[in-house]
Formats: C-alpha cells, structure tokens, sequence
C-alpha cells in the first residue's frame, strides 16, 4: 500500500469507529434529557432510575466519542496536509466554530451535569443536560456542514487556483447540508431506540426468566419483587417504559430517516450523480430500481452488471419524484466526466506516482450499491421489529424464549450497521474526488480536489502505517473495554448506577419515599454526587 | 501589517494561553495521581478536583487546533503533518486519559484502578510533552521546504527546543497543579500541595524560562523581553504568597506567570507562525500562511460573541464547583450487586443481607 491508501484506510477505520459512539451519543442524550424532563415534571420514581441508569451507558459511551473526536480534528492536519491547505478557507471555519460554539458548551455543561446533581437546583440540573445535549445537536451540525461541502462546494470563488469564501449564508446553509443534518440526527435516534428497547427486553426477559415477574391466565404481566437492590415492582416499570420509549423512537427515527434520505437522494442525483449511478449499479440510462443486479461490481466493464430483479419506474422516482424520467446510467456520466475533469490526473508532484495515470471515475460499485442497500436494509429491519416488539409486549411481558431475546439484544446492532453502511456509502461514492465537482450546478463545477491530491506530501507511508496499526490497536482495545463495561453496567441493572437503592433497601417501605427527591440525601454536606 | 491575520494570531496566542492555563492543571493533576497521592483516597480527591472540568478544558485545544486550520490554513498543515510522530502520541496519551478518568471508577478492582491511573499519569504526561514541545518548535523553527513540508525523515524536526518546550509544559503544569490542589482541597492534601509548590516551583518553571529566553534571542522584541522580566517577577511573587499560605493568590500568580510566558513567546515570534530552518524565505508568516480577509472577519465576529461567553459559563462551573473537596467526601467505592447474579431468591421480605461489594 502506498501514503495515500494507509491514510484513506486509517481516515475510513478512525471515522467509522467515532461514528459508532457519536450517534450513540446524540440519540442517547435526547433520550436521557426527555427522561428527565418527565421525571422532573412528574416526579415519578421510575423515571429518576431511567435518568440514572440511562445515564450512566450514556457517559460510559460518552467519552469514547470524545477520545476518538479529537484524532479526527488532527488527522486533517497530519495526514491531508494537501488537502488543508486547499480547503482551510472555508473548510476550517465550521470545524472551528463546531470547537468554539458547540463542544464548549457539551463537554461544559456536561461535566455540570455529571457532578452537579446536588449542587444545583433540579430545574438548573436539567438544563444543563439538555444545554450538553442541543450542543451536540450544534455539534453535528457544524461537522456536517464542513462534510457537505466536500459533497457540494458552494460559497467559493477560486482565487490562485484555491477556492476562497465569498458566501458564508450558502456554505452554512448548503442544502446538502440541510437535508443531511435531520438525516444524520435521525439515524442517531435510531442507535438510541435499538440500544433501549434491546437492553430493556433482556431486563424484562430475565424478570421473567427469574420467576420475579409472572403471567397470569389472561395473559397480563403480574410484576413480582426479587431480594435485591433495585429489582422490585418499580423496576418493571423502568424497563416496560424504556422498551416502549425505544420502540416509539426507533420506528419515528426510521420514518425521518426515510423522508429525510429521499429528499438527500433527489438531491445528490443532481448533485453527484455518478454516486448515484454507482448506487444503483446503473450502467445504462433508465427509470429501473435493482432489487438485485449481479455480475462482476468491480469490473471496469460496467456491461458485464445483469440488474436480475428490477422495479421499472422506482429509479427515477427516487431520483425525481415521477416514474417516467430517464436516469443517467454509469457509462453516459463517464463520458461527461471525462470531458469535463479530463482523463488523466495532472502530471504534477503533488499526485506522487499517480502522475498522469488514468482517473478511475467509477466509486468501487460492490461498496456503492451495497452500502446502500445495506443501509437501508438495516434501518427498515429495526423499524419493523421495533413495531412487532410492540405487539408481542401489548399485554406487559416478552416473551419467554431465550432467541428471541438475543435477537432484540442484537438487533442493537442494526442501526449502528445502517449508520456506518450510509456513511461509507457516501464517502467512498464521492471517489475519486474528496471535494466533489457537481457537473449540473452553475459555477461550482470547476471546484473539486482528487483524493489522490490531498495526502501530505512530506509524510513518509511508515509513519502513516504507524498511525495506522497504532490507532487500530487502541481502537480494538477500548472497543473490548468500553462493550464489556457496557454490559457490566446493563447486567447490573439500575442499581449499578443508582447505589443507593441497596440502602433503600433496608426500609422498603421509604423506597418511594426515598426516589421521589433527589435521591437519599444522607450527607447533605456531600459534594461529590457522583463517585469518581 | 494585515490587521485580520494579526488579530487571528493573537487569538490563537490566546487560545493557547487558555489552554496551557486550564488544561495545565488537570494534566499535572493527572502526573500527581502517580507522583503525588499516597492512596486511593487521595487519588479520588484528586480526580474530583478536576473532575467536572477537565474536558472543558481540553476544548481549548480543540478550539486553538480549529482555528489554526480556519485562520491560517497553511500553519496548521505544515506543523500538524511535520510533527507526525509526535502529535501521534499526544493522540494516544489524550485518548487513554481522557478514557481512563471517566472508566477507573466503574470496576471495583485495585488492579483495575492502576492500570487506569497509569493511564492517566503516563497520558497525561506524553500530552503535556508532546504539546510543549510542539509549540516550542512552531516559535522556534522546523525544517520545512518552499511548500511547507518537511524536508528529511520522520524525526528531522527533533530539536533542543523540543525537549525545552516539553519539559517546560510538564514542569509548569506540575507546579500549576500542585497550587491548584493547595486551592481546591482541604486536609492532608492541601498542606502537602502547598509545602511541594513552595519548594519545587523555583526550579519547575527554569526550562519554561529557557524556551522564553531562547525565542528572545532569536527574534525578541523590547517589549517580550520586559513580559519575561515580568514572568520572574510572577513566579517570585506565586512563591512568596504560597509561603505565606495564601493559596488562591499563589494559583493567581503562576496563571499571571503562564500569561506572561506565552505572550512574551508568541510575542518574540510575530509574525513568523513557523521559521524554516532550511531557508528563511521559506517561513511561514501571518500573511503567507493566513485565510482571507472575508474568513477572518467571518470568524472575528463569531470569536468576539463566542469566546466571551465560553469564559463566561466556563466561570460559572468553576463558581458551581468551588467548594473544596477532601478526603471526609469520598464516599466508599460502589460496588454494587448485579440484577443479574447467579442464584435469585423471590421472596417478599427484604430482611435478607446485602452484600456489600460485588466487584466483577
């Protein structure tokens, strides 16, 4: 492998990776800061344990984000030197702000959050998680502006063959970005809903499973209690809400996601439509959806794709809106891309040993077309079971089978695969450019970079592959760690963030009592709130 | 003079300032957890000092990496990719650290809670380290050719200034943290700060010294030769107050140190963002390596509302928190029972035992 495939290797594996805790992040955060708002509002015991416990995955996961965030911020740097210096007009500005506006205010208020349970007034405590939380929000946002641009470079001017911001009102309202930013936050909702309604199922299929909890002969749930901190009748409740609240989120968020991605499909057809045409394993003009092309995806001779099954009319309504248009197909968008950006990369420095060879216009379609199915398939498989795990629960209990439990456990999974599918879907269609011309735009089509330009040209291939074996390895560790964590705390139950249910315990009948406030304030004099 | 670069360049030299200020002492508090605490106590009294901040600060970073990309493209390039290897492991260090103070409480194992805190001591000094030494270099030169990038192999920007730079950050930041430790706890912990500060900060702040003196000699002005003069006066001053036990003007005083060290550095090396030790025609300046005005005046308008308001919220916190803590608040390490154990009683009576401790 040479620089620039190690460094397009270590931005995919280390990009991935942070965007398997950040829509955890987002998704988790919203759902913890409206747990809390009823818990404030209602004051129901339940709801405190939801915050608490929810709360505690919320943080453990938190972190790994954050580790992980700052890799990316320096890798523009280190690795894609060519590229920085190409972009930084316009490219830096959201990455800044995304610092200054929105991790701030995150990483600020949540540290209040975390520490200052007694130190703050309820309704101060509470805005401050949803502060930390809309920063997040701000945050994606920021980030997905800086990305969109890379997909649709508007607001410049090039000036000495760099482009140069002259409209700050188009680059942070690009409506790539627009659409993507509901999209993206969508997704994340998604990874919350799964994560909730899996881990709640396993509390409630161990409940059962236990003998806590008992069917009756109608088929109604009987909640029991256990000899345990923390596992009494209110418990169910933390769990049967949680599922529910996954369940409704998880099925919303997939309804958002569809909507949202229709309007960023319409758009990227006009925008990057040879990204779409990889989508699609399109290599012929036409109005077909494949439901299932075979043949070779990676051959150079696109002819050798058979769409096997195909939907006459959903192409172009994807991409249009009516089920008649014709869609450009592979083979005539390579003729205008060639025409347009030239057949062979400069013979410049800058592209090392890929000087003057050919431009491989076509994204490796096995990725294109099915990254795109696989993000779509996984969202619509986690939005369905969600919806069936509705009715199987409408009476209170899951049920008893051990299978069907592991596959809610599992079915975590799925949103996190639709997330990382969609995004390596995106950022590998865009090859070869890592700022994509758009050839139907008027004025931004000159504006582009190829990826093969971009790498640091004073960076030696090992040094990059140090990163690279340096960074995965820490990657797999803390992965291992922070999962096993994870299910530490999930078996745990909410007693493994809430301790002082075990004191509780002792007098049950002040349990109640006792989670109806702030908690048991024993030491009022306390000032840590929690323990670090 | 450009008057946007040069505003830029201040801003950046503050950012730095905030960062090496702040974030200094949680990474000496991080040092001390190996150095410093005699138990695991004392090390909970240490992480709950920086506990609800830390990341905070650390943002600094973030905000002075982010606007060094958006402000001056051509800066951040050539001294993010020169310094590779070494950014690399400050990634690493900032990586485990940051991991290791959010995951050191959540498994109730002395064998755990090492490793853990060897994490944070090592990953915090690697950052303190590697961050010094990287500015040293940027104020002092790095063997850059006439499109900013690194002549020579991975280690050709080494330099004496390295070494200089880094131990003067990881000095500093120890010092920094012992006069906050001495500010912000109470009991053993307070006393034993405070005696270590007054007797070790003569000597933590001489290769800080040596860096400020070294870019004055290659590029000092009047005016940074007088903060330098002004930044002995601050240290005299921190140690004089932490002898007379006057802790929070002590902590006062080595920020008004810190202030001055970087002004006068940054100050000496304006408007060079980096010497080239290869040719001085290949320097990057504020005006060579800059964004465009429209960027810049973007950016100032958004910095002039958002920094203000970051240091005011930033306040806040420390206001919110301002109490100190010490050893008679570290309530015991919860361990706690899994819902999940091996054998479940159903019964209706809770008079059954509850262990205490259930570590995995």
């Amino acid at each position: 492998m040479d620089a620039l495939e190690i460094a397009r290797w270590q931005f995919g594996i280390t990009t991935v990776y942070h965007f398997m805790m950040v829509p955890l992040t987002i998704g988790l955060g919203l759902v913890v800061a409206i747990i809390q708002t009823i818990w404030y509002r209602t004051g129901k015991p339940e709801y405190l344990r939801m915050t608490k416990f929810w709360g505690k995955l919320f943080l453990i996961n938190f972190i790994m984000g954050v580790a992980t965030g700052i890799v990316q911020e320096f890798q523009f740097g280190m690795a894609w030197s060519e590229y920085s210096r190409f972009v930084g007009d316009v490219f830096g500005a959201p990455l800044a702000l995304e610092a200054l506006l929105a991790f701030f205010v995150e990483s600020t208020f949540l540290g209040l959050w975390i520490f200052g349970w007694k130190q703050l007034k309820r309704g101060v405590h509470l805005a401050c998680l949803w502060i930390a939380v809309i920063g997040s929000v701000f945050s994606a946002y920021f980030i997905i502006v800086a990305n969109s641009w890379m997909q649709h470079p508007v607001g410049v001017e090039m000036v000495d063959g760099r482009p140069v911001m002259t409209d700050a009102w188009a680059v942070f309202t690009n409506n790539t970005a627009l659409v993507a930013v509901p999209h993206t936050l969508f997704g994340a909702l998604a990874v919350a809903g799964a994560f909730l309604l899996g881990i709640a199922w396993y509390h409630l299929w161990r409940r059962r499973h236990d003998g806590v909890d008992v069917v009756g002969k109608d088929g109604k749930l009987v909640p029991g209690e256990a000899s345990i901190p923390g596992r009494d009748k209110t418990d169910y409740t933390v769990w049967m809400t949680s599922l529910r609240i996954g369940a409704v989120v998880a099925m919303i968020s997939f309804a958002g996601t569809a909507i949202t991605g229709d309007l960023q499909g319409k758009l990227m057809f006009e925008q990057q439509p040879m990204k779409m045409a990889a989508a699609e394993a399109a290599c012929h003009d036409g109005t077909g959806f494949s439901v299932l092309s075979v043949g070779n995806l990676g051959a150079k001779n696109c002819d050798d794709i058979v769409a096997v099954i195909e939907v006459p009319g959903i192409l172009s309504f994807l991409a249009k809106g009516d089920f008649t248009t014709e869609v450009k197909g592979v083979n005539s968008l390579l003729g205008e891309y060639k025409e347009k950006y030239g057949t062979h990369l400069p013979d410049n420095p800058l592209y090392g040993e890929r000087a003057g060879q050919e431009i491989q216009y076509v994204p490796v379609m096995e990725v294109t077309y099915w990254g795109f199915r696989m993000m779509i398939g996984f969202g619509g498989i986690a939005a369905f079971a969600a919806l069936l795990a509705l009715w199987v629960t409408r009476k209170g209990a899951v049920p008893e089978s051990k299978w069907l439990m592991r596959l809610a456990v599992f079915g975590i999974l799925a949103p996190f695969g639709a997330n990382a599918a969609g995004w390596i879907f995106t950022e590998m269609g865009r090859q070869p450019f890592v700022v994509a011309p758009n050839p139907d735009m008027n004025g931004i089509d000159q504006v582009f970079m190829f990826t093969a330009a971009a790498v640091s040209p004073g960076v030696s291939a090992g040094e990059l592959m140090t990163s690279l074996v340096v960074l995965t390895a820490i990657y797999a560790v803390l992965l291992v760690v922070e999962v096993k964590l994870l299910v530490k705390y999930i078996r745990g139950g909410v007693a493994s963030a809430m301790p002082e249910l075990a004191h509780a315990q002792d007098s049950k009948d002040q349990d109640d009592k006792n989670d109806d406030g702030a908690g048991p304030d024993k030491s009022g004099d306390d000032v840590l709130a929690f323990a670090y | 003079m450009e008057l946007l670069p040069t505003i830029w360049f201040v801003a950046i030299a503050v950012l730095w300032t905030g960062y090496l200020f702040l974030e200094g002492f949680d990474l000496g508090v991080g040092m001390l957890m190996k150095l410093f605490a005699r138990n695991n106590t004392d090390r909970r009294v240490l992480l709950n000092t920086i506990g609800p901040v830390w990341d905070g600060n650390e943002v600094w970073l973030l905000t002075a990496a982010g606007a060094t990309f958006a402000a001056f493209p051509l800066w951040y390039a050539s001294l993010f990719s020169t310094l590779y290897l070494p950014l690399l492991a400050v990634l690493a260090a900032l990586i485990f650290r940051a991991v290791a103070f959010e995951y050191r409480g959540k498994v109730d194992s002395e064998r755990w809670r090492n490793r853990w805190d060897w994490a944070i001591a090592v990953g915090s000094f690697l950052a303190a380290f590697g961050i010094g030494a990287a500015l040293a270099l940027t104020t002092t030169g790095l063997p850059l050719n006439e499109n900013g990038d690194r002549v020579g192999g991975p280690m050709s920007w080494f330099s004496g200034y390295a070494l200089l730079g880094g131990f003067g950050v990881v000095a500093f930041a120890l010092v920094h943290a012992l006069a906050f430790l001495a500010l912000k706890t109470d009991g053993d912990v307070r006393h034993r700060a405070r005696r270590w500060f007054v007797r070790l900060v003569p000597f933590a702040v001489l290769p800080m010294f040596g860096w400020m003196v070294a870019v004055q000699f290659l590029s000092g002005k009047p005016w940074t030769w007088a903060l330098v003069a002004a930044a002995v006066l601050a240290v005299v001053l921190a140690w004089r107050l932490a002898r007379a036990g006057s802790e929070g003007r002590a902590f006062s005083a080595l920020g008004a140190f810190i202030v001055c060290a970087t002004a006068s550095i940054f100050g000496a090396a304006f408007p060079v963002v980096i010497p080239s030790t290869i040719d001085p025609a290949f320097n990057l300046t504020i005006s060579n390596a800059s964004s465009s005005d429209y960027t810049l005046g973007l950016m100032s308008i958004v910095a002039a509302v958002g920094l203000p308001l970051v240091i005011a919220y930033q306040s806040w916190t420390y206001w919110v928190f301002r109490r100190r803590v010490s050893a008679a608040h570290i309530p015991e390490a919860h361990g706690f029972l899994p819902a999940i154990a091996a054998k479940v009683m159903v019964s209706k009576d809770s008079s059954s035992s509850i262990p205490n401790q259930a570590g995995d």
